[in-house]
């Protein structure tokens, strides 16, 4: 119970950090470190499933889309020096220290003996699995539509706008 | 070890909610009202993982995966915004767009 009330503090700790921060990278970074003590909150509260989940897609996955839009916003020149500031050693010491906290705990939490009963009933992907696909085959269905249309969304929003004439219009021009 | 009481799972959701709001208020950069939203909707899947491990259900997990489901395609939807308006007024300020076309 001790390990919640850390990693608890870890999370909002980097939460803090996170909408303080004035440097779009260094948020990032704490945020994912944020996400990562919310995964091992998830874990000892009984759900190892959606531990690993919020793991590979929210720390994982629309971290990398954060970080490739930051990198697609970069300034030119001024991006070179500003690289260079943002590799300083005093940037990576508070997640770093949060990230220790948050390791030490899960090796502990896995060289524990696992038999032990933690005083939790774990709900294991077996049975998320079998609620999902069974009274909740429509929401799958609907989820499926939203992904679609935010994939079309993200495509039509992010293609470059070019200037487009009627074919008829251009022949006009032309002759 | 003795079981996580539900107030203080609910507790540390609201803080986490309430940070996300604070920086959603208070930051003018559109790039970290996004990173405030995805906090918020953080949050909101832990009260749901909270609550399905205090009635020890699936149901609670459930809505998580359909929260992180639909974080993603906002988030594509929103990246994608952010970057035209980057290349429609060379600022990431959320002021900057105050004004309609029309």
């Amino acid at each position: 119970m001790v390990l919640f009330y850390i990693a608890a503090f870890v999370a909002v700790v980097s939460t803090f950090m996170v909408i303080t921060r004035l440097n779009a990278v260094h948020a990032l970074v704490y945020l994912v470190v944020s996400l990562l003590s919310v995964a091992v909150t998830f874990y000892l509260l009984g759900a190892p499933f959606a531990a690993a989940l919020e793991v590979i897609i929210y720390a994982g996955a629309i971290m990398v889309l954060f970080i490739f839009v930051v990198m697609m916003l970069h300034l030119g020149d001024k991006s070179v020096a500003q690289e260079q500031a943002w590799f300083n050693l005093s940037m990576w010491i508070g997640p770093g220290i949060l990230s220790l906290i948050l390791f030490v705990e899960i090796f502990y939490l896995i060289l524990s003996n696992p038999n032990e009963s933690r005083g939790q009933v774990v709900v294991d992907a077996r049975q998320v699995g079998i609620t999902l696909y069974g009274p909740y085959i429509i929401a799958v269905e609907l989820a499926a539509v939203l992904l679609m249309a935010g994939i079309v969304g993200a495509y039509y929003l992010g293609k470059e706008k070019t200037t487009v004439l009627h074919r008829f219009l251009k022949k006009q021009e032309d002759g | 070890m003795v079981e996580v009481p539900l107030t203080h799972g609910l507790v540390l959701a609201v803080i986490l909610f309430l940070l996300g709001l604070v920086g959603l208020l208070t930051r003018r950069n559109i790039f970290f009202m996004m990173m405030s939203v995805e906090i918020m909707l953080n949050a909101a899947g832990l009260a749901f993982i909270v609550g399905s491990s205090r009635w020890a259900e699936a149901d609670g997990q459930l809505m998580f995966i359909f929260i992180l489901s639909m974080a993603a395609a906002e988030v594509a939807v929103g990246l994608a915004l952010i970057l035209r308006f980057y290349k429609e007024y060379d600022t990431l300020d959320a002021d900057a767009a105050s004004k309609m076309k029309g």
